[in-house]
């Protein structure tokens, strides 16, 4: 099992719907989110080109986070999903400085938190709540390793980047360009 | 150009601008731990040379303040986490993959063992020294007679414990300016140097301050060769890197780091070290204070704006 998601930046606009989801379904303390939406414009107007892209933790195959953390506090859930153990985690912050994404934040409660994949969501059934909320169905959740999932086909006759390949982290969201 | 920006408007403290996880704690801590790393391998290597008695206040009285650095080290990481009751997992879990880790554990081992050095010269420091406990009395006996092989873990452990503060950084990748392997070396050579700082301020003989100043004077030469090739390895790096380094040069660190690390911290002490090498009457104190702050702030500025330097997509 490989859990991945694709998300479609031509389909996307914006609405920060994940977003909420997100921090309604797993209670993000006021203030902070595990996942968000940025925009980048490149060009100069009236070239200009916009991308949305719904961003969130990207469940590295090869985690510095894991890596890094001193009590396993962060580890891999099965498909791959990384997850911080509250209890053991010391808040350290070691993780936070690996991320390349930015993806992690300091809980108030003191651990460090970010997207789960909604891992609790996932071993029902179900869709994480970004992709199961997304108005215009532009994020695909699914097992990349079941070759009849929908995100391996949506990969198969898409083209798709990651963020960063260069960090080396083997990033699990694709963006379908 | 490119322009990025969060429109569901991301602003999470101490991570949005600029990652700013880390505050003074973490430079504090591993300016202790090079600190007393250097201390600590001077100690240990002065015994294996068989100079201890030349040079009392490197092998006696500054591994004094050792135990005392090294345990106020491991404070102020303690106050840099941030889900505190939980510290205790530190020293349940070991992992060689992560430098939180290890690092850890190694000032575990040293900490004990300055504590038994500094013990081992008690009586040699303070005549009426009496430890009131046979036991500790064989105990220190013992420590005596070993010493030799002591010295050897000090000094492998100490030289350990000075790169560690700088793999420390090194190791994240996800951060441009930490990521390049010079970090190590070069927070060891600063550590050793900002220890030979504090055995001439506490050495009262000419002898052994004219040999920590010639050790100390060598040891700033290479620190000043490891930042530029450091900066000259960015410079002919990736995108990322050069950015890293920019802020180096011309970008906001680059009063900060020139002025404070680089000519306070390091070419002027050395100049002043010359000065009392050829015979002018400097105070020793001077230099020696200079490097310290110097070193400090050398850390704190890496730990800044290491945080800032990121991928850019
Ligand atoms: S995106 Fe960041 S937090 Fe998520 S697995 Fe990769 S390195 Fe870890
Ligand atoms: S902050 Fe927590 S999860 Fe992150 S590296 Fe430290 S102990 Fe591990």
């Amino acid at each position: 099992m490989r859990y991945a998601m694709a998300i479609d930046t031509r389909k996307c606009v914006g609405c920060s719907d994940c977003v909420v989801a997100c921090q309604t379904e797993n209670d993000v303390p006021i203030g902070f989110c595990r996942d968000w939406v940025s925009e980048t414009v490149d060009g100069s107007y009236p070239n200009t080109v916009i991308e949305l892209r719904s961003e969130r933790c990207n469940h590295c195959e090869y985690a510095p986070c894991v890596r890094c953390c001193p009590t396993h506090a962060s580890h891999y859930e099965e498909g791959g999903i990384v997850v911080v153990t509250h209890h053991k985690c010391i808040g350290c912050g070691a993780c936070i400085q690996s991320c390349p994404y930015e993806a992690r934040y300091s809980h108030p409660e003191g651990w460090v938190d970010k997207c789960t994949f909604c891992i609790h969501r996932v071993r029902k059934g179900e869709q994480p709540a970004c992709a199961a909320v997304c108005p215009t169905k532009c994020i695909c959740f699914g097992d990349l390793e079941d070759p009849n999932s929908e995100v391996t086909n949506v990969l198969k006759n898409r083209k798709y980047k990651v963020l960063a390949p260069e960090a080396g982290t083997r990033p699990q969201i694709f963006y379908l360009v | 150009m490119k322009e990025e920006l969060f429109v569901s408007g991301r602003n999470i403290p101490d991570i949005d601008p600029f990652l700013n996880i880390w505050h003074w704690q973490i430079p504090l801590y591993l300016f202790l731990g090079g600190l007393a790393a250097g201390i600590l391998f001077f100690a240990g290597l002065f015994t294996l040379l068989g100079k201890d008695k030349e040079m009392p206040a490197t092998v006696k009285w500054a591994t004094l303040i050792t135990p005392l650095a090294l345990i106020l080290g491991l404070f102020f990481l303690f106050l840099d986490l941030k889900h505190k009751s939980y510290f205790w997992q530190l020293y349940t879990t070991m992992r060689f993959e992560s430098p939180m880790s290890w690092g850890a554990w190694v000032l575990l081992a040293i900490t004990p063992l300055s504590m038994v050095w500094v013990g081992s010269y008690m009586k040699e420091m303070f005549p009426g020294w009496s430890w009131k406990l046979a036991l500790l009395d064989r105990f220190e006996a013992w420590t005596i007679r070993y010493r030799f092989y002591l010295a050897w873990v000090i000094v492998v452990l100490s030289v350990v414990l000075g790169i560690y503060t700088g793999i420390l950084l090194s190791a994240f990748n996800a951060r441009p300016l930490w990521n390049n392997s010079i970090l190590g070396p070069l927070f060891l050579v600063s550590g050793m140097s900002t220890g030979a700082a504090v055995i001439i301020l506490m050495s009262k003989s000419h002898y052994e301050k004219t040999i920590m100043s010639r050790i100390d004077l060598l040891l700033i030469v290479i620190e000043i060769f490891f930042i530029f090739h450091m900066i000259m390895g960015f410079r002919a790096g990736s995108a990322v890197q050069i950015a890293a380094a920019n802020l180096f040069v011309g970008g906001p660190f680059t009063i900060n780091f020139w002025v404070f690390v680089v000519l306070l911290g390091l070419l002027f002490p050395a100049l002043l070290e010359t000065l009392e090498l050829r015979g002018f009457r400097v105070p020793a104190v001077v230099p020696a204070i200079l490097i310290l702050m110097g070193g400090f702030m050398f850390r704190f500025i890496m730990v800044e704006a290491g945080q800032i330097t990121r991928y850019l997509y």
